[in-house]
């Protein structure tokens, strides 16, 4: 590692909130845009799933609709 | 050869094949980008002139650059919409958006960050910089003109002339460093001759951007699987898929 202590990896001669800042940032957009579309599709499988099994139960809708 | 296209137009084929390539596209895309930021960030030697704060190099080049290809993919999949009608393409463009535009806003927010130490300021009205806005502003409007419609069709339509129309932007973010010089630095990558960085610092900065690059295809392919199911909610192999409670 290039800092020699932990200070100056959290410093990094003045530059570190730059640094830091930008990083932590990145890190949670891209944690964003990584967990959005699963949950996305799972929550959609899920609320189908849901609506295909209400209306299995309901006798006014044939197979054929469901 | 022709096969392989009927295959791509097929939405059943396309979400089992992604799911095959990202279960192993997704973990590489991760360590690839805990290899290359902890690169970056913690064993390069700080900059000679900029100090440590150049180190947002590592964030901020690869954010920019696969913001721009992920440009082409959307104006390219809105374009072969356009000509051939290929609902996928519609997909793809559609699922290119929110992440071309999460990169752009990263590259422009790591700039201003990177900025402030650097040049004395947040934010100037420099070319390069406000083409970079442009192009936030063009995904943007991708997405808001794609929920602005009812109709499906046509919004995919509008959005692949919006995407074509906003292609004049690129050659002017790739060239406005050399055409209007001020205070964003030129690349110091290049593809035909020197280089104007240290080995040292290219290699984990390779890394970096081929990591992006892979982020940038793991969040496309993730956007389209969802869009798939949505899109064939009526179908019975999305019926199936709901029914057998398996989210994968």
């Amino acid at each position: 590692m290039y800092f020699d202590s932990f200070d100056a990896l959290l410093t990094m001669g003045g530059h570190g909130g730059f640094v830091w800042s930008a990083y932590l940032i990145t890190i949670l957009v891209m944690a964003a845009i990584l967990i959005a579309p699963g949950r996305r599709r799972k929550k959609f499988l899920r609320q189908l799933a849901g609506e295909l099994k209400r209306s299995r139960g309901d006798p006014n809708i044939t197979e054929e609709e469901v | 050869m022709w096969s392989f296209f009927h295959k791509l137009g097929s939405p059943p084929w396309l979400y089992s094949i992604s799911g095959v390539i990202l279960r192993w596209l997704l973990p590489i895309t991760l360590v690839a980008l805990a290899v290359g930021l902890t690169w970056g960030l913690l064993f390069t030697v700080p900059d000679f002139r900029q100090g440590n704060s150049y180190r947002i190099i590592y964030i901020h080049v690869p954010a920019a650059v696969v913001a721009l290809a992920g440009y082409y993919v959307m104006a390219i999949a809105g374009a072969i919409n356009l000509i051939w009608k290929m609902k996928m393409a519609d997909v793809a463009m559609k699922s290119a958006a929110p992440v071309g535009a999460a990169l752009t806003f990263v590259a422009l927010l790591t700039g201003a960050i990177w900025g402030k130490p650097t040049w004395g300021t947040w934010w100037v009205w420099d070319a390069r910089i406000t083409s970079m806005l442009i192009l936030l502003f063009l995904y943007l409007g991708v997405i808001a003109l794609y929920e602005a419609f009812d109709n499906k069709e046509a919004a995919g339509k509008a959005c692949a002339v919006l995407c074509l129309v906003g292609m004049v932007n690129i050659p002017i973010i790739y060239k406005s460093v050399d055409w209007w010089y001020s205070l964003h630095q030129p690349a110091s990558i290049k593809f035909t001759g020197d280089s104007s960085i240290d080995t040292s610092m290219l290699y984990p900065l390779l890394l970096t951007i081929a990591a992006f690059y892979a982020l940038f295809t793991c969040c496309l392919l993730m956007n389209m699987r969802a869009e798939l199911l949505q899109r064939g909610a009526r179908t019975s192999w999305v019926k199936k898929l709901a029914l057998a409670g398996k989210s994968t």
